[in-house]
This record gives C-alpha cells, structure tokens and sequence, in this order.
C-alpha cells in the first residue's frame, strides 16, 4: 500500500540550519548534512532543504551545502529557496538535488516549470504555493502570496495548482500562511480543496503541532505529504515518534527499521 | 566491482552514480556504445518521457546492450530503463523498446488514486527467491515516481519451453503492476533503489555481486 509521507524540512541560511536548536543535542547543532542523515534514519521518507540566504555570496554555499548534504543521503532530496531559473535548477540537481521547490519565479515565469521539466522529468519539478485564506469568503477564494505572506499577488490558489500541474510540475507543495507557526493544525480545508482539483500530489505544510494534527491532514485535508519542520522541536522527538503513533492511528506510513 | 552507467540524457544520473560509488563500484558513466564492449556490469537509469529512450537507437546503444546481454553480462534497468525492457510503451507507440521482456507498458488507469504514484510502496517479492532481493523481507518499502507500469503477468520460456513469470516483485497501486523483473542476467526495477534507503542499497548490492551461472 502507498504510505503517506512525512517530509522533513531543514531551512538553511548561509550553510547552517537555523530552526531547531533544541533538537541538536547529540549531533553537531545546525549542520544541514547531519540532520538530514539523522532525519533519514530516524524514517523521514524525503528530506527537503529550503534556503533563505539572500545574499549572492550565500549562493555558493549552498550548492555546497547541497553537495554535502547529498553525499550519503539516499532518500529523495529537494531543494528550495531562491531557484530563479532552468540554470539555477540544473545547478542544484548536479550538486546531488533530486527534485527542486520553485515558489515566485514560478508565478514570474509559469514556463520555468515545462523548462526544468523537460531536463529533468516532471517528477522533479515541485511548485510550492504559499496561500492565505481571504476573511469571509470560501475556502477557494484563498489567494497565492509571495514574500513571505507579504504580498498578494491576487491569484487563486486552486487555479495556480491546476495551472502548475497543467505546465508539467511533478508535486505542489502548500503553505497555509495562515497555519503557518501557530501549531493549531494544518489548513485541512484548503488541503483538501487543493488535492480535489489536481491529479499530481499535494504536501500539506504550515500548522502541526501535533500527531492529531498529521492524522488529520491525511484524513479531512486529503493531504498526500506532510511536511514536518519545527514539531520536532515541540513534543514530537523524531520522524520514527510520529509514524509510529500515525501507525497506531491507522495511517498507512512506512516505519524504519 | 565495475559497473557501468548509461547516460542517455534522460534525467539525473547523480543520485545513481552516488550511490553506487557509496557502496564502492567504480563507476564509469557512458554515452557511447564502445565502453559497453569491455562492461562488466550495465546499468540504464532513467527518468522522465519513454520516447528518450530513442537516443539509445540513434546511438547504437540498443546494439550494444543487446549484445552485452547476449554475453551475459549482468544488467539492471531501473524505472524507464525497465519499462525500456518490455517491447513498448503506450507513453511514445512509435518508439520500441528492446523486447527482451514481452508485453507493453501501459498508463495507470483514470480511478480516484493520484498519477503518478509517488512515494513509498511496499513490494511483494515472488516466492521463488528472486536474487535481486537476497537478505531482504518479503515486503520491502520502496520510493516510486512513475505514471506508466510495466504488467504483472509478464512470462517468459525456460529452455524446456515452460512458462514462468518474469516478475520478481508485485506492488498494488490502482492495479497490481510488476515492480521488478528479474531473468537470467537480466534485471529491472520500477522504485529507484538510489533513492530508497537501506532497502535501495541492499538491492543495489545485490545486483552488484550477483554472478551469472
């Protein structure tokens, strides 16, 4: 049977993983590479890295970091942040990427999807869309955002989905901005809507705080991912914790050995 | 240990490679037919759209593969360098495949279930003790990325003449599809053992000491 998966998520600035503080007490705190290996083991089915570092300088580190990270890490590996064009993205994968998050440059250039794509197949072209619900209307009035939940850029984000998946992206990758750091739960209504209107598959992100929350996405939010980053600084201890009472709770998950 | 990879442009071959290299092949990554001529071990990655497997034609690969075959050279296919086994796929009609294995690789049917089937699946290995997955469990979780699958009932004659079936591994999936083909010294996954963890890795090795008789 097809498991659901749980994706764990490392945000990188300048080479350095700079959530989850707390969780590195055994390992060298911060590094991207170790916590991936760690994640892995721990039963993270995928691991995704997102990079914040702004700056060109930053860049370079990255593919660096990248380079490291995938050096014994034989899980799917994606790579986000600051992904502007096919060259950028070729970049990443020879650095050991198997699957690239575009955000914005998406939205600026729907092409750059079909570009990416047809190098590096569909399957890793990930279109990650941050929403944010608008107060009072339906749940399909939820808009795409940019800058960090900043900007509207006054498109529907079920449409952008199906606009995304129609120009050849392999996954969508959705952000409640609303959800987003609250732990209250994920936007299972928007997860839902969004999983109902495309063929290709959805990771739900933005909101856990819980395992309730998880089982919760995959049940209501017809999530088909989840993605896990700050819960494992919250209660929740590791990847293996998780699927192990996800398991108890009849969620199809794979357990590590 | 000797392997090489077959660089036909069809996707990354860096988590391959990688791999491989972790558990100490030394790899040698080719785009021509020549080096198949010396190959002690051959794998055919591959990613993406059936109809790239048409370089291979055009750059006399398919020629070279078959013969290294012939010669019983260990050889491993994985994804769409399985499906490229069969006869064909309806992804590309016009574009055979190399034929070893008959049949004809179909798309998942239209029903409730996402296409393509990403993530980890369990794979159910066939009684007979496939080589591929020596030291494994019967039910292994694997990572997939696919749209299109290669049939279950895919058979082949022994030297008596007798029918077996080719598959050596089962997965359920809106059908049930084979997920590796194992015959003779010929092999073919559907998952990616790159990607797929320590399970990923056994196989790998598997298929890295696996000696023909």
């Amino acid at each position: 049977m097809l498991t659901r998966r749980i994706i764990a998520c490392l945000d990188c600035r300048d080479g350095r993983v700079v959530k989850g503080v707390q969780f590195l007490d055994l390992i060298d705190a911060g590094d991207p590479a170790a916590l991936a290996h760690r994640h892995a083991q721990e039963g993270a089915d995928e691991i995704v890295l997102l990079d914040i570092t702004a700056t060109h300088e930053g860049r370079a580190t990255l593919l660096d970091t990248v380079r490291r990270t995938a050096q014994s890490l034989f899980v799917p590996f994606t790579v986000g942040g600051g992904i502007r064009t096919a060259a950028d993205a070729e970049a990443v994968f020879e650095a050991g990427a198997d699957k690239v998050s575009i955000n914005s440059a998406a939205l600026a250039d729907p092409e750059l999807i079909g570009q990416i794509g047809a190098s590096f197949g569909a399957q890793a072209v990930i279109v990650a869309i941050d929403a944010r619900r608008n107060p009072g209307a339906p749940v399909r009035g939820a808009s795409v955002f940019t800058h960090g939940g900043r900007r509207d850029t006054g498109r529907s984000v079920v449409e952008w989905a199906r606009e995304a998946e129609s120009r050849g992206a392999g996954e969508i990758l959705l952000t409640s901005m609303d959800s987003d750091g609250m732990r209250n739960g994920f936007d299972c209504e928007l997860t839902a809507a969004v999983s109902a209107a495309v063929r290709i598959p959805v990771i739900a992100s933005g909101g856990a705080g819980t395992v309730a929350h998880f089982a919760e996405v995959f049940g209501r939010g017809k999530a088909d991912a989840a993605l896990a980053a700050s819960i494992f600084h919250f209660g929740v201890s590791s990847a293996r914790a998780l699927k192990q009472d996800l398991a108890q709770a009849g969620i199809p998950v794979r357990l590590p050995c | 240990m000797r392997v090489t990879v077959i660089d036909y442009k069809a996707g990354n071959l860096t988590s391959v490679v990688k791999a491989l290299r972790h558990l100490g092949a030394e790899v040698e990554v080719t785009d021509r037919p020549e080096p198949l001529a010396k190959a002690e071990r051959i794998i055919l990655p591959g990613v993406g759209h059936f109809a790239a497997t048409r370089r291979l034609d055009e750059t006399g690969l398919t020629q070279a593969i078959r013969e290294a075959i012939a010669r019983r050279v260990p050889f491993l296919g994985i994804c769409v360098g399985m499906q490229w086994l069969l006869e064909g796929s309806t992804e590309a009609p016009d574009q055979a495949g190399l034929g070893y294995f008959p049949g004809v690789c179909q798309r998942f049917p239209d029903r409730s279930e996402k296409v393509p089937h990403v993530g980890w699946n369990s794979i159910d290995t066939n009684m007979v003790g496939p080589k591929l997955f020596q030291g494994l469990k019967h039910s292994e979780y694997v990572y997939f990325t696919h749209s299109y699958y290669v049939p279950r009932l895919t058979l082949m004659r022994d030297s008596d003449g007798e029918l077996y079936p080719a598959s050596a591994a089962n997965t359920e999936y809106v059908v049930s599809f084979a997920s590796a083909l194992e015959w003779d010294n010929v092999f073919g996954v559907q998952f990616h053992p790159e990607k797929s963890g320590e399970t990923g890795l056994k196989v790998l090795i598997n298929f890295l000491e696996f000696r023909a008789c």
